[in-house]
């Protein structure tokens, strides 16, 4: 896998909410062309995080460099290559499949805006939707609009807040083998924030996992059951989360 | 060879790309609101349905006062203005409000301001929104004014477009004010779009000359843009006159609210960014 290049750095990247640090100096990078997940428990940091990548949340301090420049002072420039996925956020209930792709493709200024939403419309299997309101879909169609939005603009970077959340297990297995090809196919890179071991195990290449808005620890996910003497990456969050240190050293 | 300058080769095309990036963003959020109204008929009925019937109403009183006032019968159509020109600014401002918690009801805040739209861009989009909707809910009442009591508002004239101007602008600042409110507060504070323009509406003096009011009332109403606004309305239709002056004073007072309005809601929106509120907004 070519990892050569750093798309996103963060750097003593912190965030308080009056009394409560919710993320406390973060460091981490990311290579071009990976998938990293961001793993810890509720309330560990993930959704912060990802929301000031984002520029939703301004950083109580620290800074963002994404594809080399910073990010606060070129946030809408850097924007317009990323894109983002949240079971957290809806889009508009009463517009069509087709009308919701059609304006996120104009307010991402994708060139020939119809072409790109049919493409993405083809390629996520949701051509008998089209004409249908978003807000009378299943959860299932929901997430497939909600990654067509998220893919509207190709984009480089693509950040997802629990992609699978809340969905049966067969939908969720096509959710992520779209995402693991399409990464193969863009080289794009793809920063997840998940729950779900099994996922991060089988999808990530890298993983970094958080708690109390703090770094634990950053590896593989083969590294870290292997760190952890653990068979799989559950077994390794659950000692993490019951404090339990590792057999090796980072 | 001719080597083109910095300036040639790289900020002009780059200032037109933004350029053309904005209006392309710009018409998606009206775009938005467009496809709402075309799968919603009731929602364009809705749109004329209070100006018709406060139009209605109002007629019905100046034909009954027409009779034993003689300031009513001179200027028969000053109540109708009134009524017509003072939803200028109410519809003004709850169209823009309405358009912004339309996403906010959807949970789409966080996708938008995720994307590569500027704070700017949205609020020229909730002006044009707005400025789409105050028109299609007036065209209804002033075309039934036109019908039932034979009062024709277009005849003011030139004048009548810089009301419109004038009135709108007000009702957008105030608009722009709450959306800002809406995104520090969130739903709690959504009453606010619906009420916070009627506490203008005294000081406005849509019905009556500002001369009566009480003394130490007069300066506060001097401040309210409408309030001049209304002022040069009645002295066309009642002395046939127009007075510039008065416009002047409500475009200067626009252009503070509307600095204003525009500065509470960027303020609000970074405030809300601190505070980590965008993302969490929603039913």
């Amino acid at each position: 896998m070519i990892m050569n290049q750093t798309i996103l750095k963060a750097h003593h990247l912190t965030k308080r909410f009056g009394n409560i640090t919710a993320v406390n100096e973060l460091n981490f990078e990311i290579g071009s062309n990976t998938i990293v997940a961001l793993l810890g428990g509720n309330g560990a940091g993930k959704t912060t995080t990802m929301a000031m990548l984002l520029g939703l949340v301004i950083p109580s301090s620290g800074t963002v460099t994404i594809f080399g420049e910073d990010f606060e002072s070129n946030r809408y420039k850097l924007l317009s290559r990323m894109n983002f996925s949240s079971p957290y956020l809806d889009l508009p209930h009463r517009l069509s499949v087709e009308e919701n792709l059609h304006i996120y493709a104009m307010l991402y200024t994708v060139k020939n805006p119809k072409r790109r939403v049919a493409e993405v419309v083809y390629n996520l299997g949701l051509g008998e939707y089209l004409k249908t309101p978003v807000g009378k879909l299943s959860a299932g169609q929901k997430t497939r609009v909600a990654l067509a939005k998220a893919l509207i603009n190709s984009p480089s970077l693509l950040l997802l807040d629990e992609p699978t959340a809340s969905l049966d297990p067969e939908t969720a297995d096509w959710v992520r083998k779209y995402l693991e090809n399409w990464r193969k196919e863009n080289g794009s890179t793809i920063l997840l924030a998940s729950h779900n071991m099994n996922e991060v195990e089988r999808m990530a290449d890298k993983v970094i996992m958080l708690k109390n808005g703090k770094i634990v620890t950053i590896d593989s996910p083969v590294g870290l059951i292997k760190r952890y003497g653990r068979s799989n990456l559950e077994e390794v969050f659950l000692d993490i989360a019951k404090h339990k240190t590792l057999i090796k050293n980072i | 060879m001719y080597k083109l300058r910095k300036s040639e080769t790289i900020n002009i095309p780059i200032f037109t790309q933004d350029l053309m990036g904005a209006l392309i963003r710009i018409s998606a959020l009206v775009l938005r609101q467009l496809y709402l109204l075309k799968r919603s008929w009731p929602r364009i009925i809705e749109l004329m349905y209070w100006p018709t019937i406060q139009m209605i109403m109002w007629g019905l009183v100046t034909t009954f006062l027409a009779d034993k006032s003689g300031w009513i019968a001179q200027a028969g159509g000053v109540l109708i203005a009134g009524v017509l020109l003072w939803d200028v600014v109410f519809r003004g401002q709850i169209g823009l409000s309405l358009a912004f918690l339309e996403e906010m009801w959807s949970r789409n805040l966080g996708h938008l301001f995720s994307s590569p739209m500027r704070s700017w861009e949205l609020i020229i989009s909730l002006m044009l929104i707005s400025l789409l909707k105050t028109s299609i809910g007036i065209a209804g009442a002033v075309i039934f004014a036109a019908i039932l009591y034979e009062f024709n508002i277009l005849e003011l004239g030139f004048p009548l477009i810089a009301f419109f101007f004038c009135l709108i602008c007000m009702g957008w600042a105030i608009g722009l004010m709450i959306a800002g409110l809406l995104m520090r507060y969130g739903l709690g504070a959504e009453n606010l779009a619906w009420l916070v323009i009627f506490a203008f509406a005294p000081l406005s003096c849509i019905y009556y000359p500002m001369s009566i009011l009480p003394d130490w009332l007069e300066p506060i109403a001097s401040l309210v843009p409408a309030s001049h606004i209304f002022e040069g309305m009645r002295a066309i239709l009642v002395d046939g006159v127009f007075h510039s002056s008065l416009l002047w004073r409500a475009l200067i007072l626009n252009l503070v609210y509307l600095l204003v309005g525009i500065i509470i809601f960027l303020w609000m929106f970074r405030s809300a960014r601190i505070r980590g509120l965008i993302h969490q907004m929603g039913e």
